[in-house]
């Protein structure tokens, strides 16, 4: 029996199917958001159950799925480093600044 | 005979909710449990608008719940494919493939359908029903092209099941006359391709497709094997037990 090609990542040492995280489009134009996972042997599964876990209840129009594995994120001891700089640079938000008279706000 | 067309079509889906109903808890994986938990509420809400339009169409102010609940085994007229235990999971994935890629057909053409109401309920189910195909192909080619164990089980899934897919394409007087005036789908017509689309699944997931030899008959005529009754009264208990309860 051959195995399936495009079968996602091999977790060493855990009986469990690899893991996928879900995210979802809920309507035409707005930015996937992460929804949570699934586990699953290749990607097509991870959609279907996706779908079957995530997107039964109008919750979206589009799904991606991406193993797990392959998403790097920033560790705890990023945090200080990436994030509190921004905490005393109000002037990094457009509503720092005043709108000068005679622009149209909307 | 409208009604009759109606039965059919509702007990199908009822019959077939209720057994995939009986997975729920007890799925491989709790991706799959909720899946199958999924399909068995597509069903038996299909069930529930085809009985209810077939108590219109009867005209003795019969509801789904009453038709669903108040019936005895002979009334009730689903292929005999539907009502057989769950068995294994290779098993229930088998029987939902070979219902499906059915379903799909059929509901496809009975989108068409004159009548419609009987219309209306195709083209919602049908859309349900193309998922349901995808996910018990996507299983068939995992199962049937996995392990040396899952393909046996479900080579003698597919093997066991065989003789009960003939009566899904049975054509009586009723449906023959319900065809000729453009409200029924020809259910015989789809079989050639039935075939070829199951066949095509089952090749690739290095299954036999096993020759058309004898056919189990005769759930359209309420006779049904010794399986039903014993859903039947799980099903109907607590309706029976205390007839008008709402909750």
């Amino acid at each position: 029996m051959s195995a399936n090609s495009d079968q996602g990542p091999a977790t060493d040492g855990d009986t469990q199917w690899p893991l996928w995280e879900v995210f979802i489009q809920p309507k035409p134009g707005a930015p996937h958001e992460h929804c949570g996972s699934v586990h699953a042997v290749d990607a097509e599964q991870a959609l279907l159950n996706a779908r079957d876990v995530y997107a039964r209840r109008n919750e979206g129009i589009h799904l991606w799925v991406v193993p797990t594995q392959w998403i790097t994120g920033s560790t705890p001891d990023d945090m200080g480093p990436f994030f509190d700089p921004a905490n005393d640079k109000a002037y990094r938000h457009p509503q720092f600044y005043k709108t000068p008279r005679g622009v149209r706000v909307y | 005979m409208l009604s009759e067309y109606l039965f059919r079509l509702g007990d199908d889906r009822l019959i077939l909710g209720h057994r995939t109903s009986e997975w729920c808890g007890h799925g491989p994986i709790l991706e799959e449990d909720i899946a199958l938990a999924n399909t068995a509420l597509d069903l038996i809400g299909q069930a529930n608008l085809f009985l209810e339009l077939a108590g219109q169409v009867e005209g003795k102010g019969r509801t789904a719940d009453a038709l669903a609940y108040f019936r005895e085994g002979v009334e009730f007229r689903n292929a005999q494919i539907m009502e057989l235990p769950r068995g294994d999971f290779a098993f229930t994935t088998a029987r939902q493939f070979l219902v499906s890629v059915f379903e799909l057909l059929h509901l496809d053409r009975l989108q068409s359908s004159k009548h419609t109401d009987l219309a209306g309920i195709a083209a919602k189910a049908v859309k349900e029903t193309r998922y349901h195909a995808r996910h018990a192909a996507d299983w068939m080619l995992k199962l049937g092209d996995g392990t040396a164990e899952s393909h046996q089980r479900l080579q003698s899934a597919v093997d066991d099941l065989w003789r009960f897919t003939g009566e899904l394409f049975e054509v009586d007087e009723i449906e023959r006359a319900l065809t000729a005036e453009g409200i029924a789908v020809d259910r015989g017509a789809l079989r050639a391709q039935w075939r070829d689309e199951v066949s095509r699944v089952l090749t690739a997931a290095t299954l036999t497709v096993p020759d058309d030899g004898f056919m189990q008959r005769g759930g359209r005529e309420g006779k049904h094997t010794e399986h039903l009754g014993h859903l039947l009264a799980e099903m109907q208990i607590v309706a029976r037990s205390f007839p008008g309860a709402e909750w």
